[in-house]
């Protein structure tokens, strides 16, 4: 059946919509162009832009920090999401989801991180990993744990990182959940019971299930997130020591405007779009296998 | 463990016993302990004397307390300056951001017309797109304008609405009854009208949302300040204390004032608008 449009009603549309359009094209769909011709030149600001062809393309296969960067980014993903993603913010949304006292003081501190600019939170770590005056390797020592070098040691900077960056957004993740659990009606719970279902039978069979889709949310949204790390580490290590926190985004960020090399960041911004719109993709299909969105 | 006790918590006492009750207790105030840890030894060192930053083993309390790093650190930055800066530039692009949003919204919700689902599927897979991609261009874009280190540079490229913004609002519509639209129409009112009179009305809790997500991006925006603007006096907040590198190497009394400063806007907009945040933050959050 071919639907009929009102010629007003469709005028109307496209003047309401021109505003955001306005915006769609020329700061999101012509960038995203640009951005892929581009990717094809050289071009360092200052003199006329080349056409080399895939040469970028060519490069990004072999150049070594590429592929450093590209290894780090992925253990970030692979630390940052379970644990700072769902496994934290959960655990901390089922416990200040009890009808105890105080939980609103505890909400409030969880959350705390999330409106910290990274700035000040990246200057406070800082400090706090001080390896002769941070307090950090005070209360290890206290506990009789070893001091650790945390931002100057190769081995653990990336983690050091990971640690800030889950400090700074499990709290967030945790209000989603908290959202989602009170969503999750009661007589679910009252029905399991009279059953005779016990808490962990409860948490696997209803709790669980009804999460799945915010579970999935957050984590489509902290991959994608987690693929773009940057001011964090922009902030405390610009990549090192050496180049052991060189994140993908970092590697791009520095190509354009340390380096000038716009044609080469590109290439390269557009191979990380490429990726997270396959990775993204592939969850969403895992998730319509698993997932039944039906309440 | 603690996820199986705690659930039979919440959901009417099946266990009360107190031993659980304790167990919970022992998670939450460890966890607020390492959350705020770091707030309090801002602080902290904050108030300190410069001979006592040092100090080993740490003072855990400034003794005696000094404010001299507070006098310095707004003697090297001007965050008076830095906060204008980032108060101008939130509310341009909330105001902006929320026109835009509302009216591309409705037109979606309600508007029939042709490529309606194409032009919204296309908009909103933009989402996807990593900021890094658009930021090249963009840059040599406001480059070309001459808006380096300009308000403008701020402002203009995020004033015109957002995909998620415009899909926020438009699931909103969908649940205002079409009746109310039907019943102005009849009444004479034109588009405009509809959405200024009844719409936006009606759409308080989903406006403020919005607004509330607006203002936490602009405030947390990095990347893009970062990038257009050069001057100390053009900073905005999310980027004013990175002109501390270089200029009070490891003078951590002043640093950790610097970041007091630049959180007091924010716990104080928090505080006073908490219901809201949570709120926007769970209707934003779950969409």
């Amino acid at each position: 059946m071919k639907v009929q449009y009102n010629k007003h009603e469709t005028l109307s549309a496209y003047l309401l919509l021109s505003p955001v359009m306005v915006g769609f094209l020329v700061f999101g769909l012509l960038p995203i162009i640009a951005s892929l011709l581009l990717s094809f030149t050289k071009w360092d600001l200052f003199s006329a832009p080349q056409w080399i062809g895939i040469t970028n393309f060519v490069e990004i296969f072999r150049d070594k920090l590429v592929w450093l960067s590209l290894w780090n980014t992925i253990f970030f993903v692979l630390l940052n999401v379970p644990l700072g993603g769902v496994i934290i913010p959960l655990t901390l949304a089922i416990l200040v989801n009890q009808k105890i006292k105080g939980v609103n003081f505890f909400r409030t501190i969880y959350f705390l991180p999330a409106i910290t600019l990274s700035v000040s939170a990246g200057f406070v770590w800082s400090w706090m990993y001080n390896p002769e005056f941070g307090i950090i390797n005070y209360i290890f020592s206290l506990l009789h744990l070893p001091a650790q070098r945390w931002l100057l040691s190769p081995k653990i900077a990336l983690i050091s990182l990971i640690i800030v960056n889950i400090w700074k957004w499990a709290g967030y993740n945790m209000i989603i959940f908290l959202a989602a659990l009170k969503g999750i009606p009661n007589n679910y719970y009252e029905a399991a019971r009279i059953d005779g279902a016990n808490s962990w039978q409860i948490f696997k069979k209803i709790t669980l299930p009804m999460l799945l889709p915010t579970i999935f949310f957050v984590v489509v949204i902290s991959v994608i997130g987690s693929f773009q790390f940057f001011d964090l580490v922009y902030i405390m290590t610009q990549g090192g020591p050496g180049d052991a926190t060189m994140v993908y985004n970092l590697y791009i960020y520095q190509n354009a405007f340390k380096f000038s090399r716009m044609g080469y960041a590109a290439a390269l911004a557009w191979v990380l779009f490429v990726l997270i719109f396959f990775i993204t993709l592939t969850q969403m299909k895992l998730s319509k296998e698993r997932i039944s969105y039906e309440y | 463990m603690n996820i199986n006790q705690s659930i039979s918590a919440s959901h009417k006492k099946i266990y009360t016993g107190n031993w659980f009750n304790a167990l919970s207790y022992l998670i939450l105030f460890i966890g607020a302990f390492l959350v705020a840890l770091p707030f309090f030894w801002m602080l902290s060192t904050s108030l300190k004397e410069p001979a006592n930053i040092f100090a080993f083993p740490p003072q855990w309390f400034p003794a005696p307390i000094t404010f001299g790093n507070y006098y310095e650190a707004i003697t090297v930055l001007p965050f008076a300056r830095f906060l204008l800066n980032t108060i101008l530039v939130a509310i341009f692009i909330m105001i902006g951001q929320i026109l835009s949003c509302t009216l591309g919204a409705f037109a979606f919700a309600r508007l029939k017309f042709p490529g309606s689902d194409l032009i919204f599927s296309m908009y909103l897979s933009t989402l996807m797109v990593p900021e890094i991609v658009r930021i090249i261009p963009n840059f040599i874009l406001i480059k070309s304008f001459n808006w380096i280190d300009t308000y403008k540079a701020l402002i203009v490229p995020n004033l015109f609405g957002t995909a998620f913004g415009t899909f926020l609002l438009r699931q909103f519509f969908f649940t205002i009854p079409e009746e109310l639209i039907e019943a102005a129409k009849l009444d004479g009112y034109c588009v405009l009208r509809i959405i200024f009179k009844i719409i936006m009305p009606l759409s308080k809790p989903a406006l403020t949302s919005l607004g509330i997500y607006v203002l936490v991006q602009v405030w947390n925006d990095f990347m893009w300040p970062l990038t257009v603007i050069n001057s100390t006096e053009m900073k905005t907040l999310a980027i004013g204390l990175t002109s501390f590198q270089g200029l009070v190497v490891n003078n951590w009394g002043v640093i950790m004032a610097g970041a007091v400063y630049t959180m007091v806007p924010m716990v104080l907009v928090f505080l006073f608008a908490q219901k809201y945040f949570i709120e926007g933050m769970t209707m934003t959050g779950l969409k």
